[in-house]
């Protein structure tokens, strides 16, 4: 395994996920799996090659920093499991 | 409705907008005898997540309305669906995905309003793989897509659904997203024309993100004429879409009779390598001579870098939908876990009960290739790739107009073979990735049957180069009848 149960545990965690403990050896073998593929990239030859964040080896336009759209909270709110007075509600963060 | 009207679900786009136009028959005759279609023959293909029967209705009265005053646009009353990762104002949008199952979007994607503007009737949303990642539309939280050629089969994914509505004849046309062979794969599976245009060319606003950079919109459709005339009310500039490109749209409908003569295709070396079924290579074959036929010539070129295509995808794809999925938290839309303790507990509960296990394998995946430590070996060292196979395919067009080869190693498999093996499902998108990788253009059409299942033959261009593929792809089908033939079940 390339990948141990505790490095995937940490993964988890920044993923924000969790992983029920009878599919943890399922995760860390197909995860291991993975890792093992995409390694084969580490021998190819890529000494002074410009990393390609764009596939048209582009710019991304910028625009005015302005408001475009009209105010829907109602509508998008409507999405939300728990909200009040046009806020979102999560459980208590401060004491 | 009357006798002659009963195989209106065989038409295709371009048939059913001259019968309007003729008054052979009503947009709303032409709505209703779909949907009943899809309610009858189609429920077994489980190709829908939602049915929006009652407003393609209204929508067809509007049709019918505008056709009785002489103002036809260029896809008035014309029946499409759409892949139900496109948000839709009012009409629930989930991506196959639980933790989007009650999901309503507050505004259209671009591509629906744009089909919308022109007059198309939208009939229901498509399923697909969860969150479009996928190659077999098993990944659905609604559960698989059954493959209209042989039930036990899949139909390819992640828009399965669209082409598996298209191939059974309940639709004329689908749309689709295509982020490593999303489009032409299942296209090639099930014997349909998909197409996916050059990133940028179709504006990526309100679809929800998977790969940011890999991501476009297409259609599935049963012919390249079609393809060509969604695609040119589809395609150009958006304002909203940061990376939309501003290149002017061509008039693609004039460009499908354009002379092949004098095309230089190219055929790849290593697609021929190893891993291609013997049949499926022999059609493909069979297809590029019917090209040369035509006047084209070949000439053999090399994408080096091919066999690296699928681990830089599986870098970068799951890199970009780490990122992505950070938005599903349970707070703003979507599932969100009962009776939190605290913030933590609310987003890892929620987000491990909304996701289905590839979307999580493909984001721990993407976690870990951009964590302190593995960035440099696994993120930059496969952006760095990308740009060594993004060369080779400009090396390629140096040499040649477009790429001509298979889209897929195999025709369709059963569903579940490859479901236990992530590395064996993703190899599937071999032929494909390549084109999102390089941001160029890519369309599929059918072939042949291999062992009485349709296989595509891909063709790939140069950035904004889609007039050259929906040339060649119509001329083809102007030869040939292998995007006629309708799987039996639903003939």
């Amino acid at each position: 395994m390339s990948l141990s149960k505790d490095q995937v545990k940490d993964i988890a965690t920044l993923a924000r996920l969790t992983i029920a403990a009878d599919e943890m050896d399922d995760v860390v073998d197909k995860l291991s799996r993975i890792v093992d593929f995409v390694d084969q990239l580490q021998a190819a030859p890529t000494d002074g090659v410009v990393p390609m964040a764009h596939p048209l080896n582009t710019c991304q336009r910028l625009r005015p920093d302005t408001v475009t759209e009209s105010n829907e909270r109602e509508r998008i709110q409507a999405n939300a499991s728990a909200v009040q007075d046009g806020l979102y509600l999560v459980p208590k963060v401060l004491d | 409705m009357s006798q002659e009207h009963d195989a209106l679900h065989t038409r295709t786009l371009c048939e059913l907008r001259q019968g309007l136009a003729d008054g052979e028959f009503s947009a709303t005759e032409l709505t209703e005898a779909l949907l009943a279609r899809i309610a009858g023959a189609g429920e077994v293909l489980n190709a829908f997540i939602t049915m929006t029967g009652e407003q393609a209705l209204a929508t067809a009265a509007d049709a019918d309305k505008a056709i009785a005053n002489g103002d036809m646009k260029p896809l008035t009353g014309l029946p499409l669906v759409h892949k139900d990762l496109f948000c839709t104002r009012d009409v629930l949008t989930t991506c196959g995905s639980h933790i989007l199952d009650t999901f309503v979007s507050p505004y259209d994607a671009a591509v629906v309003e744009r089909l919308g503007a022109a007059g198309a009737v939208m009939l229901g949303k498509t399923n697909m793989d969860e969150f479009a990642m996928g190659s077999s539309t098993e990944t659905s939280y609604f559960g698989a897509v059954k493959n209209p050629w042989d039930l036990s089969l899949s139909p390819g994914g992640s828009s399965g659904g669209s082409a598996a509505a298209v191939a059974a004849r309940l639709v004329p046309a689908a749309t689709g997203t295509d982020t490593g062979g999303s489009i032409r794969q299942p296209a090639a599976l099930t014997g349909t024309t998909g197409i996916k245009p050059t990133y940028g060319r179709v504006s990526r606003y309100g679809m929800v993100a998977f790969a940011s950079s890999l991501d476009q919109a297409g259609v599935i459709t049963r012919s390249a004429e079609d393809a060509a005339l969604l695609l040119g009310v589809m395609a150009g500039f958006d304002p909203r879409d940061s990376t939309s490109s501003e290149e002017p749209v061509p008039d693609y409908l004039a460009a499908l009779s354009r002379p092949l003569k004098g095309l230089r295709i190219g055929i790849v070396r290593e697609h021929f390598d190893e891993g291609l079924d013997a049949d499926n290579e022999d059609l493909v074959r069979a297809a590029i001579a019917v090209l040369e036929q035509q006047g084209a010539t070949t000439v053999e070129v090399s994408l080096p870098n091919l066999d690296l295509s699928v681990p830089t995808y599986y870098v970068v794809a799951p890199a970009e939908c780490s990122s992505n999925m950070s938005r599903f938290d349970g707070v703003r839309f979507g599932h969100r876990a009962d009776n939190p303790v605290d913030l933590m507990d609310l987003y890892c509960r929620t987000r491990s009960e909304g996701f289905g296990t590839e979307v999580k394998r493909r984001i721990m995946t993407g976690t870990y290739v951009l964590s302190a430590g593995y960035y440099d070996a696994y993120y930059l060292q496969a952006q760095k790739v990308r740009q060594l196979i993004s060369q080779d395919f400009k090396a390629a067009f140096e040499q040649v107009d477009v790429i001509a080869g298979p889209t897929t190693p195999t025709p369709a498999f059963a569903l579940g073979d490859k479901m236990d093996d992530p590395i064996t499902m993703y190899l599937n998108d071999i032929y494909t990735i390549g084109a999102n990788l390089a941001g160029l253009p890519g369309i599929s059409v059918p072939c042949g049957l291999v062992g009485g299942l349709p296989v595509g033959l891909q063709l790939v261009g140069p950035h904004f180069a889609e007039e050259t593929l929906l040339a060649c792809a119509h001329q083809y089908q102007q030869l040939t009848d292998w995007h006629r033939i309708v799987p039996g079940d639903f003939a």
